[in-house]
């Protein structure tokens, strides 16, 4: 292929390949995995570039030990990422909570299929979608990007590990079947392709706290043999990483690791909006459904109805204060997602009661229809 | 080997460490292991009680250590060392 | 310090090591450490760190990594690099530490239970890969944090918690499952055997490889009294009489019983040389 880290310029590939490119073009060295599908193009193609550019890929026993082993490498000072679906997104939830708590920077890229459980292995779902927030028990921010198309698997996958060391936490690319193995033109140009550097230590040893955050509310990382002889636990612990079991403590270390997303949301947060200066009535959407979404969206204003869109690209955390000024413009929002009704609760909670709030769901395994957004969009005005 | 020659090595003297003991009370958890196992025999439970309620080990007869560190190494609470003070001829 | 220091005259200034020798690696700062009076922690990661000093291993190369349960709280005394990780995946991370720093000298210390009954495919695949790291078992038969429930390495018909009429499982016997995974050294000793287990750490730091030492260690609080061991000490003079050393042994026949007389073989039972994942890995990445 290439033993370019950044393979630049036009490229047809599909998003799972894309989503590796990323990772890669963002300096991502160390990537340990567990077959599964829909992802196992990431994996694949991760074991055949990881050594063309100097890093280091593993397939691990199963996705338990694969998420573990990409803290151990995010610790050992290498940027790292893992990928995986909805099952092994599943299995991966508690240490998760350990890259939380420990504030270590990774990606974790979940290519979503129908669930359930073994569900539809081969097919499109947006199940996963609450899971990525409240998956992992105990209260946390998250940070989920949610891509559309190959090009963004890649440039998504850029962000993701840009925020992860920027926020010193696991950041989730929740994408699906459908983008994954969709192959599109990729365009990769090393301008476009900023890197946000680890937070290293500025102090000495003696003084450093590994836990003690800046304004931002984000601490400085220091990596395994750098002399800072850091403790790192999943227990409650002070700035000094030491475990600590008291309240005072548990409600400055948790409560710094929801502050820290939620406080710096007008940095994170990014939707993007079409056709919402004049909207009388709005679609919600996210990830592959967005693309059916576009479809329904150009045929109401064919029909002339004030349709508007606003696509979520991050989609955790949730864009409350965009969503609740624009449904106080528009006579009702739909939210069409490939699951049973999970993003549609965040909408219907940001909103407030200034506007209608309807589903347009799908169960999995396929695609909405675009008349079937439309129908909705309509019933509401 | 002749019993001669076995009979002279099991009589020989061979110069020893002579060592000094240092105990953490504080840290003793009033196991025993190094009253035990000190192949010397040189320690003894004190009367006293530490701030845990322990009995710490003294050295009752330190004349006796060969400063050989069994008891740094088996105290499980890191509550005891010794060191090499001399030489016993 | 000084002031707590008991002895026979004052400190003498000629004296310098006014110190245990172990707190040279620990964070002092967190001592006294929390495991019970007659614990064996204490005295593995004393074996531990007279390791290191022995080997002259730089601290800052250090990288200890624990998982959960009594024996997952020891990352948090050694000051080195250290990371107490989640139940059963501390050789998982340090798979992910080791081959993201391969400059690092990477341990795990862990109890029986962490490493061998939720970590117990991580623990076999490891060795199976065979990676440069050394993993310290040290094993007291039971779950000993969450209150003395039986665990994978509990002798058949011993009493826990979980296991009120005695433990009807067939257990681990632990150097025959690392060696069957391939770990290239693989040796057991009890807490009594101090000075043994420092060399057997000594000889598996130095090792290039999967190695593998289990310390057989009294439990007087979760396992000892309930199965009528009495004290640390009782269980420690058990293991002197008990323990009987085979090196190069067959590790199968390296069954425990809890019958409190039977015969526990102890020694070296593998030492072999092996490629490393890495370097299998590299030299077979480089010849395509």
């Amino acid at each position: 292929m290439s033993d370019e880290a950044m393979m630049t310029g036009k490229h047809f590939m599909n998003g799972d390949e894309a989503c590796a490119e990323g990772a890669l073009a963002a300096g991502c060295r160390f990537f340990a995995g567990y077959p599964i599908t829909p992802q196992s193009e990431i994996a694949e193609r991760m074991s055949k570039r990881m050594p063309e550019v100097g890093g280091r890929f593993i397939q691990m026993e199963d996705e338990l030990s694969s998420i573990a082993a990409v803290l151990g490498g995010s610790w050992g000072g290498s940027r790292s990422m893992t990928a995986t679906s909805g099952p092994g997104f599943s299995l991966m939830m508690e240490n998760i909570g350990l890259g939380m708590m420990t504030e270590t920077p990774c990606v974790i890229a979940n290519i979503q299929r129908g669930s359930p459980s073994t569900g539809l292995p081969t097919a499109v779902g947006q199940g996963d979608m609450m899971q990525a927030q409240w998956g992992s028990h105990g209260d946390y921010g998250v940070i989920a990007y949610a891509p559309t198309s190959p090009q963004e698997m890649f440039d998504f996958t850029v962000k993701a590990f840009n925020k992860a060391e920027q926020y010193m936490m696991p950041v989730f690319v929740m994408a699906d079947e459908k983008i994954g193995h969709m192959r599109e033109r990729v365009e990769i140009d090393e301008n476009k392709v900023e890197i946000y550097p680890r937070r290293k230590p500025e102090v000495d040893p003696d003084e450093f706290k590994p836990y003690e955050p800046d304004e931002d509310l984000v601490p400085h990382m220091a990596s395994a043999g750098e002399g800072y002889r850091v403790h790192v636990t999943g227990l409650t612990h002070n700035q000094q990483g030491y475990p600590q079991l008291d309240v005072e403590t548990q409600q400055e270390k948790v409560g710094r690791l929801v502050d820290k997303v939620e406080k710096n949301k007008d940095d994170i947060v990014e939707i993007e909006t079409i056709g919402i200066e004049d909207a009388e009535v709005l679609i919600v959407s996210y990830g592959m459904a967005f693309r059916t979404a576009m479809g329904a969206y150009k045929r109401a204003r064919e029909k002339g109805i004030k349709a508007g869109i606003v696509r979520l690209v991050t989609v955790w955390p949730f864009p409350d204060d965009r969503i609740k000024e624009f449904s106080k413009q528009v006579k009702g929002i739909v939210v069409p997602e490939i699951n049973l009704g999970q993003m549609v609760r965040e909408v219907e909670r940001a909103t407030a009661g200034n506007a209608e709030v309807k589903l347009v769901p799908h169960p999995g395994g396929g695609l909405h229809e675009p008349d079937q957004i439309l129908e909705s969009l309509e019933a509401l005005l | 080997m002749s019993t001669e020659i076995e009979k002279e090595k099991a009589t020989e003297k061979w110069p020893t460490d002579k060592g000094y003991i240092y105990i953490r009370e504080d840290y003793c958890k009033g196991c025993g292991y190094c009253i035990e196992f000190c192949p010397q025999e040189v320690l003894e439970e004190s009367a006293g009680f530490n701030e845990k309620g322990y009995h710490p080990p003294e050295p009752t007869a330190i004349d006796k250590c060969v400063n050989c560190g069994f008891c740094s190494i088996i105290c499980p609470d890191f509550a005891i060392w010794d060191e090499k003070e001399g030489t016993n001829e | 310090m000084t002031t707590e220091l008991k002895q026979k005259e004052e400190v003498k200034p000629e004296l310098t090591s006014a110190e245990h020798p172990a707190t040279k690696y620990l964070r002092e700062e967190r001592l006294p450490h929390i495991w019970c009076s007659g614990c064996g922690l204490g005295s593995a990661v004393t074996s531990l760190t007279n390791a290191y000093e022995k080997l002259e291993i730089p601290i800052d190369d250090i990288g200890v990594v624990s998982g959960i349960g009594c024996s997952g709280r020891a990352a948090g005394y050694f000051e080195t690099d250290s990371y107490h990780t989640t139940h059963g995946r501390a050789i998982p991370f340090a798979t992910g530490l080791k081959l993201s720093n391969p400059e690092m000298n990477v341990t795990v210390f862990s109890g029986d239970g962490d490493l061998f009954a939720i970590g117990g495919n991580h623990f076999i695949h490891a060795a199976r890969r065979n990676l440069d790291m050394t993993v310290i078992c040290v094993n007291n038969y039971n779950f000993g944090m969450t209150g003395g429930q039986f665990g994978p390495t509990t002798p058949r018909g011993a009493t826990a918690t979980t296991s009120p009429y005695g433990n009807y499982e067939n257990p681990f016997n632990l150097p025959d499952l690392a060696a069957s995974a391939g770990a290239v050294y693989v040796a057991r000793w009890t807490s009594v055997h101090a000075r043994r287990i420092q060399q057997a750490m000594e000889d598996a730091l130095s090792k290039k490889g999967f190695s593998f030492v289990e310390i057989l260690s009294p439990c007087p609080t979760g396992y000892g009294r309930k199965n009528d061991l009495g004290e640390g000490i009782d269980e420690l003079k058990s293991y002197q009489n008990r323990a009987v050393i085979k090196h190069e042994s067959d590790p199968s026949e390296a069954e425990i019983e809890r019958d409190p007389e039977a015969e526990i073989v102890v020694g070296n039972f593998v030492d072999i040389d092996r490629p490393t994942y890495c370097e299998v890995a590299d030299d077979y990445l480089q010849s395509q």
